[in-house]
């Protein structure tokens, strides 16, 4: 079984990718950066991560978020947090990330606030 | 009463998570309670990783030797890898506003946030050994 299932929606001109399982060193970390690799791609470049059903996250998936938000700021898009969960937001507070990432605990205000 | 358990590991990923469920399971025995056991598992995943990752670098001929015991005091563990030596002062400040962008070197951090005692030593015969203790 795969570490983490990510899945794909859209809402607008935001796309909303639902993490499930672990980011960590490895398998969770590489599907997460493909995931993000291929929108960017694709010119979709408005991205919302949903972390509510992630349920481990190291220091390499950390590493992984940093990545993929100055990747999405790089082609001029935006990437922010959703439902992050009590143990994300301790490891984002003790990395002092939280004072990068824009972080909502409900869908439509964080849809809201990409316009 | 002293419980402790010793096992040895190859240099690759999969040993992150086979670390973790062996720790998991010596701190389940041990009696340990679920945030106690919660930091454990980040320590032992953060330290397996650095010392497959910058300690062996993924050479599946070195093993990582990691050993855990519980006193009345607390939790201990070690985790020892066979690379060419290791200075956490040479890791920058990963909450430095120079360096929160950067993709790596957060690993340190989370031992030493969720662990009481976190060192590294030079290992006779080479490599590095970093011990951690978590006070009951």
């Amino acid at each position: 079984m795969s570490d983490i299932n990510i899945s794909e929606r859209q809402a607008g001109d935001v796309t909303i990718l639902d993490l499930e399982g672990k980011v960590t060193i490895g398998e969770g970390s590489v599907a997460l950066r493909g995931a993000i690799r291929r929108l960017l791609g694709e010119g979709k470049n408005k991205i919302l991560l949903n972390l509510g059903s992630v349920g481990y996250i190291d220091s390499s998936g950390i590493g992984e978020l940093v990545s993929s938000f100055t990747a999405v700021n790089k082609e001029g898009g935006s990437l922010k947090l959703l439902n992050l969960t009590q143990k994300i937001q301790d490891l984002l507070a003790i990395t002092k990330l939280l004072t990068v990432f824009d972080v909502y605990d409900d869908e439509a205000s964080a849809l809201a606030s990409f316009n | 009463m002293t419980l402790q358990e010793e096992f040895n590991l190859p240099s690759r990923i999969e040993s992150v998570d086979e670390a973790a469920l062996k720790a998991d399971d010596f701190a389940k025995k041990s009696g340990l309670g679920d945030d106690f056991i919660s930091s454990i598992d980040l320590a032992v995943r953060e330290s397996v990783a650095n010392a497959v990752k910058h300690g062996n670098k993924f050479d599946e001929s070195k093993i990582v030797e990691i050993k855990l015991a519980k006193s009345d005091t607390g939790f201990e563990m070690s985790v020892r890898d066979h690379g060419s030596g290791f200075d956490p002062e040479e890791i920058p400040d990963p909450t430095d506003p120079e360096n929160l962008l950067k993709a790596s070197g957060r690993g340190i951090l989370f031992m030493r946030a969720f662990m009481d005692e976190v060192e590294w030593t030079n290992a006779d015969g080479g490599g590095t050994i970093v011990r951690m203790k978590k006070k009951q």
